[in-house]
């Protein structure tokens, strides 16, 4: 089985220098785009590999850049925006990437630039990243001393510049226009669509977002081509996937497997099944805000398409286990907790949806709930969903609400029933 | 009073964007580096040397939470308040942590050594549960290392 992403990284060791990501056939696939091939062909290349965007949505990443204006009466300047903000909660893939391979994504930024032809990209790293980003900084800096970056790339006559920025914080920062907004010295809230931002993004400049994990996949399609990378995969999107596992699992931890893994193999194999004394509840497949599944799912596919027709999101592909010690109405609070402290308070729904579905959540948890309550909160998750609000954060928030309440049903009922929360002593 | 130093980092951030005032997050922490906090005089210095407005800036440092406008101690402790963790044992971690400092989350303690903060997610849940120490990430927190695990910071 080929590990493209993960195959330079060894857990516990420094990631390689520039020459050792050299020797392992680094910046082979830079230089043979920017003095091979034409920006449209690179960009044609990831289309034919169906590489589904790995920040959360799944969007088309070759599509996606196709909507950038080309040619030489197209405005620039132009930038790309790398998201490695990484806020969700229970996502850890990212960090990964960025410690065990700087050199790789550092490669990836840059052919995603020549394929849009950007003057400038932006790597937006959340401030809590402390090692990632000296680990960058050294990468990046590596790349400039040897010609991989700068001007004239690799003897082409192409340029570009590769800049670190450190955010100041917020899951809002992560949003692709509120980033914009951030990058600009501005408050990260999101900006109306469209314009979209592949044509009007950074100080009115098209601009191009992509996730780290997608990014990271461009050096592996260029060198290797779009059949071998779909080849890579158990369905019809391309490539292979970060997956990871939280919760009470015998081993938690990420593994790069083929795109479409069974959620069982995840959750049987690599993770090891359950701790000794645990029983598997309910899974969040794709970080905090996608819908519960229940264990009479685990034969669904992780790939973009097969969680959907489930009820869910792949997201981020790591997934968030619940187990029988712990409460759901607890972990459906502290999911909330989370989406209410970060709302941006733009939008009535989202700020005074979920301030209230946080009282009652709170209050049933405490032991005085009212079966009312449960009518209140299911209509406040769908308040909350695709439609009334101006970005994804609310959305993201009536996901597992709206599932949490769905199969668990009987634990929030009793919980109103007897007044107390049933799992705490 | 902005330092040279500070200018001159300030500087180079500002070259990396169109405008002088993308720097105004890079500033502020520059500053906050140095001095551990951006304080109101910080705000309207920075202001100044970035062609915005205090209040604007101000504006900009109040939505982001890693962006310091109160004094902290001398150490910050962020406590990953997030599902994973709270799965895996943050509360009795908070609990034991409140109880040993003296402090409560948003506060710091009697000698200014540290100041407690809960943060999202820390992107290290596969190691749940995890707080940052200043730039150190602790992960698998066994409430009884506590001790241990604070000691080295003075
Ligand atoms: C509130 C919110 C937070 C987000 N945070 C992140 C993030 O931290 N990292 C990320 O890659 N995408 C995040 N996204 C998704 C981005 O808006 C965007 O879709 C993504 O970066 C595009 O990359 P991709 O096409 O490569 O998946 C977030 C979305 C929302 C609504
Ligand atoms: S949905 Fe929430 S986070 Fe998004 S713009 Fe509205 S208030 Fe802000
Ligand atoms: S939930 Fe604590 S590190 Fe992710």
């Amino acid at each position: 089985m080929e590990t493209p992403l993960t195959a330079n990284i060894q857990p516990g060791r420094r990631p390689p220098d520039i020459k050792a990501y050299r020797q392992a056939g680094g910046y082979r696939a830079l230089r043979e785009a920017v003095l091979k091939m034409r920006p449209e062909e690179v960009t044609q290349a990831v289309k034919d590999a169906n590489l589904k965007g790995r920040g959360g949505a799944g969007f088309d990443a070759g599509l996606k850049w196709s909507f950038v204006p080309m040619g030489e009466k197209a405005a620039g300047p132009k930038y790309v925006a790398v998201n490695a903000d990484e806020m969700e909660p229970g996502a850890f893939k990212d960090r990964l990437l960025m410690e065990g391979d700087p050199h790789q994504l550092i490669e990836g930024t840059a052919l995603e630039s020549y394929a849009i032809q950007a003057d400038v990209a932006y790597i937006f790293l959340r401030r809590e990243y402390h090692l990632a980003a000296r680990l960058l900084q050294q990468a990046i800096a590596e790349a400039y001393d040897s010609g991989c970056l700068g001007q004239g790339i690799l003897g082409s006559d192409y340029s570009l510049d590769i800049h670190l920025h450190i955010s100041g914080g917020r899951y809002m920062s992560g949003e692709e226009t509120g980033m914009l907004n951030a990058i600009e010295g501005r408050r990260a809230n999101p900006r109306a669509k469209p314009p979209y931002p592949q044509v009007s993004g950074l100080w009115g400049n098209p601009t191009v977002v992509n996730n780290v994990e997608t990014v990271c996949n461009l050096p592996h399609i260029v060198n290797n081509g779009a059949a071998w990378f779909r080849s890579l995969s158990l369905t019809a999107e391309g490539g292979t996937k970060i997956y990871g596992a939280s919760g009470r699992v015998r081993r938690p931890g990420t593994w790069e497997l083929p795109m479409g893994t069974p959620l069982r193999e995840l959750v049987e194999e690599h993770a090891g099944g359950m701790q000794e004394g645990y029983r598997l509840r309910g899974i969040i497949p794709g970080g905090a805000s996608t819908e519960f599944l229940t264990p009479a799912q685990l034969d669904v596919k992780m790939d973009f398409a097969s969680v959907e027709a489930a009820g869910s999101r792949l997201g981020t592909g790591t997934i968030i286990v619940l187990d029988d010690r712990s409460c759901p109405v607890g972990m459906t609070l502290n999911l909330e907790q989370f989406f209410l402290r970060e709302s941006c308070g733009w939008c009535t729904p989202c700020w005074g949806g979920l301030q209230y579905a946080v009282e009652l959540l709170a209050g049933i948890e405490a032991g005085a709930g009212r079966m009312e309550d449960l009518d209140t909160l299911d209509s406040l998750a769908a308040m909350l969903a695709p439609g009334h609000t101006f970005c994804a954060l609310a959305p993201g928030a009536a996901e597992p609400l709206g599932s949490a309440l769905r199969y668990f049903r009987e634990d929030f009922e009793r919980h109103i029933r007897e007044q107390r929360c049933p799992w705490s002593s | 009073m902005l330092s040279k130093e500070e200018m001159q980092e300030i500087e180079v951030e500002a070259a990396r964007y169109e405008t002088r005032q993308a720097a105004a997050i890079d500033a502020m922490r520059i500053v906050q580096d140095r001095r551990g906090w951006v304080s109101d005089e910080a705000v309207r210095d920075l202001a100044g040397f970035l062609d915005m407005s205090p209040a604007e800036l101000d504006g900009v440092a109040s939505f982001y939470n890693q962006i310091f406008r109160r004094q902290v101690g001398r150490h910050v402790i962020q406590v990953c308040d997030s599902v994973s963790c709270w799965l895996m044992g943050y509360e009795p971690l908070r609990e034991r942590l409140i109880r040993m400092l003296g402090a409560g989350m948003g506060e710091t303690t009697a000698d200014g050594r540290f100041t407690l903060l809960p943060v999202v997610c820390l992107g290290a849940c596969d190691r749940a549960p995890v707080m940052l120490v200043d730039e150190d990430l602790h992960t698998n927190i066994d409430p009884d290392q506590l001790d241990t695990i604070l000691d080295k910071y003075r």
